[in-house]
């Protein structure tokens, strides 16, 4: 194992192709350029086991990627924003016909207007398309997100979405730690190889069928994706023997010295916004509050039971949920998520909502903010939200 | 001169009965045919179209080989992430054939038409044309002719542009094989299929395939309607490699005026007198166009006293 210094998109190029992807087709679009790029100048150079293929459009992207995961390929595709919005009818075919495809989204604003702003509502748009979702906080995650994803799906059948932010993650250099092959091998068997598309008897795959048919189908995925969170945990410990990094479900935090069990409020976050969260909470340590972090990592499924387990102590009074996204007129996806999870469990605290829509970036100030804001009774214009930017 | 000889036609069946076309489809009847080259172990990737259910609903199956059911604009990309899949796990073999419709082909899933193309994949693409979405009950598609009806072009507004020219859109790509083929002509048509499987890159077939519930008119007429469309010179039928070599496979010895071919069906029943005239004029123009990049005497004989 080496240290390099990469940024997110060179991570992920870089993961995928430890894990031998045998092929990837993606079409290039802000910010995953880079990331497509590298496996385009890998393959160029004679660095890449695996075919790379830039197709005419993200749509077509997910369908050759489903076709060559059909073929028994091991197969990577990466976009972000329009791009997912464009694949959205392949996403639910990809789940529903449980091909092991990992993604990488770069996350960004969706247009109208046009930004190219970290605002997560890419991906929580496609929450319920049957992917597995992961939300990485650092461009080291990404790297060991994208390699165990691979072994994921594989167990699964159920395809993966990698997400990091935009810009703030696939544009920001890092010193990370470069695993060898040998690792990656050690870890992820040789891909499965041909399966499904086999000539020798004839078969008609996802033919019409019924409501009976599609009832079982949904439920078996439904069941399947429950015991995903257990899977994970013991996956994870396995990666953590090889590559001395183990990823929990869910990341909590407190500044050196304090005690989870002695949390009064929490803040919820996600991605790299955690992570400006983490460097900001010691500047709280003197204001009454004993605040710690919940970092949610994996959204789809997402961990109830984890969460529950976190939250739901009689000592904390407040949870305070950072979304960088908005389903407008509802409020933010991690909040409604989180609300759901919560309710009818023993947490009798106050959910307060901090909405970063847009790709508002965080920042120790705005953090400051924003929670001042709350304790003066929340916010001014009733929606029981705090926003990032003010309206006027 | 072209293959009609039904001694051409291999014996050996791929297609069950008890399918789900209806009486009298042109596109089942392609396929049967078709598949009589590609033979059992074929790959085909079938979008939301007649062939959707032509192949069987769950758990039957017509055809006695692998389909894989996919998205509606999805099958050019599909089929070409399948080729390039099995390549990937070592299988350099098995050919891998697109079968989709006219709406999956001219309109919805044109740009994934295009890029398969332009990137020359290996695949064999399909186009079985029944000129409208007839799977759904006869809604205009880009293939549909001008002075058609459809359910979306009711009378007295039929279709007032003309079939979009998938061949030229195809052949601007330079793919190495492309051609034309017709039900009623089942010799020619297997011919070109066996060329398909031998040529290597991306290889587009379009067939003509008429629709007797869609086009109004009996079930007996599917292949005397194919025929005559080819007899008045409206479906040519021709090959082209590269972009620039033209072969026309069939020049008809007569000039039959487009009414033959239009008389009986009720999709054409509002048309008047000053568009047929239009009609006979592009089918005219056309061919002289077609006949020139072929190198062959473009003069329409005239009629027949």
């Amino acid at each position: 194992m080496k240290s390099k210094l990469l940024n997110g998109n060179e991570a992920a190029a870089l993961a995928v192709k430890l894990a031998r992807a045998q092929v990837v087709c993606a079409y290039p679009i802000t910010p995953q350029t880079s990331l497509v790029e590298s496996i385009a100048g890998m393959c160029a150079r004679g660095d890449f086991p695996g075919e790379f293929v830039n197709v005419e459009s993200e749509y077509s992207a997910l369908a050759y990627t489903i076709g060559a995961s059909y073929a028994g390929a091991r197969a990577f595709t990466a976009t972000s924003s329009q791009g997912l919005a464009y694949m959205h009818e392949l996403l639910h075919w990809a789940a529903g016909a449980r091909l092991p495809i990992v993604m990488v989204n770069a996350s960004r604003a969706l247009g109208a207007p046009w930004s190219l702003e970290p605002d997560q509502l890419d991906s929580l748009a496609q929450r319920d398309t049957g992917w597995l979702q992961f939300y990485c906080a650092d461009v080291q995650e990404i790297l060991d997100t994208i390699i165990f994803s691979f072994r994921l799906v594989e167990e699964t059948g159920i395809p993966c979405m990698v997400v990091y932010d935009g810009f703030v993650l696939s544009h920001t250099h890092e010193v990370v730690e470069l695993p060898g092959q040998e690792q990656a091998d050690a870890f992820l068997p040789a891909p499965p190889g041909r399966t499904a598309l086999r000539t020798d008897r004839p078969q008609n795959i996802q033919a019409v069928t019924d409501y009976r048919y599609v009832s079982r189908v949904l439920q078996r995925r439904h069941r399947d994706m429950l015991k995903v969170p257990a899977l994970i945990q013991s996956l994870a410990q396995e990666y953590a023997d090889i590559f001395g990094r183990n990823y929990p479900l869910v990341e909590t935090y407190r500044w050196e010295g304090a005690k989870w069990e002695e949390t009064e409020a929490v803040i919820v976050a996600v991605g790299s916004a955690a992570q400006t969260v983490k460097s900001a909470l010691p500047s709280f340590s003197g204001q009454g509050d004993k605040m710690g972090l919940l970092r949610i990592r994996l959204f789809r499924p997402l961990p109830k039971k984890e969460i529950i387990s976190l939250l739901a102590q009689p000592r904390i009074k407040k949870v305070v949920i950072i979304d960088r996204d908005l389903s407008a007129g509802t409020g933010g996806i991690f909040a409604q998520e989180l609300r759901a999870v919560l309710q009818g469990s023993p947490f009798q605290g106050d959910i307060y909502e901090l909405n970063l829509a847009g790709g508002v970036d965080l920042t120790p100030n705005l953090l400051h903010r924003g929670l001042a804001a709350l304790d003066r009774g929340g916010d001014d214009d009733g929606s029981g939200i705090i926003w990032g930017v003010d309206l006027q | 001169m072209i293959h009609t000889l039904v001694g051409d036609i291999p014996r050996q069946e791929f297609m069950l009965s008890g399918h789900n076309g209806c009486q009298g489809c042109g596109p089942a009847l392609a396929v049967r045919h078709l598949i009589k080259i590609s033979g059992p172990e074929a790959i085909i990737v079938i979008p939301a179209s007649c062939w959707s259910i032509i192949s069987g609903v769950e758990p039957f199956h017509s055809l006695k080989t692998v389909v894989l059911h996919c998205p509606f604009p999805s099958a050019a990309a599909t089929g070409a992430g399948i080729k390039t899949g099995l390549e990937a796990v070592g299988d350099m073999r098995t050919q891998v054939i697109v079968l989709a419709g006219d709406g999956a082909t001219f309109d919805i899933g044109l740009q994934g038409l295009s890029g398969v193309a332009e990137r020359n994949e290996d695949i064999i693409y399909v186009c079985y044309d029944n000129e409208a979405y007839m799977n759904t009950g006869t809604q205009r598609s880009s293939a549909s002719p001008y002075g058609s009806l459809s359910t979306t072009t009711p009378a007295p507004a039929a279709k007032s542009s003309p079939k979009k020219d998938i061949m030229k859109i195809v052949e601007a790509h330079e793919v190495p094989y492309a051609a034309t083929a017709n039900i009623a002509y089942p010799g020619d048509l297997l011919a070109k299929m066996r060329r398909a499987m031998q040529v290597k890159g991306f290889r587009f077939l379009h067939i003509f395939t008429p629709c007797m519930q869609g086009w109004g008119s009996p079930i007996e007429h599917t292949v005397k309607l194919a025929r005559l469309a080819v007899l008045t010179r409206l479906f040519p039928l021709y090959e082209v490699e590269n972009g620039e070599h033209y072969r026309l496979s069939y020049i008809p010895e007569e000039y039959l005026p487009v009414q033959a071919y239009l008389e009986g069906q009720k999709r054409f029943s509002s048309l008047q007198e000053a568009e047929l005239a239009q009609m006979q004029k592009r089918i005219d123009r056309a061919w002289r166009a077609l006949c020139q990049k072929a190198g062959v005497d473009p003069v329409i004989p005239p009629p027949k006293a």
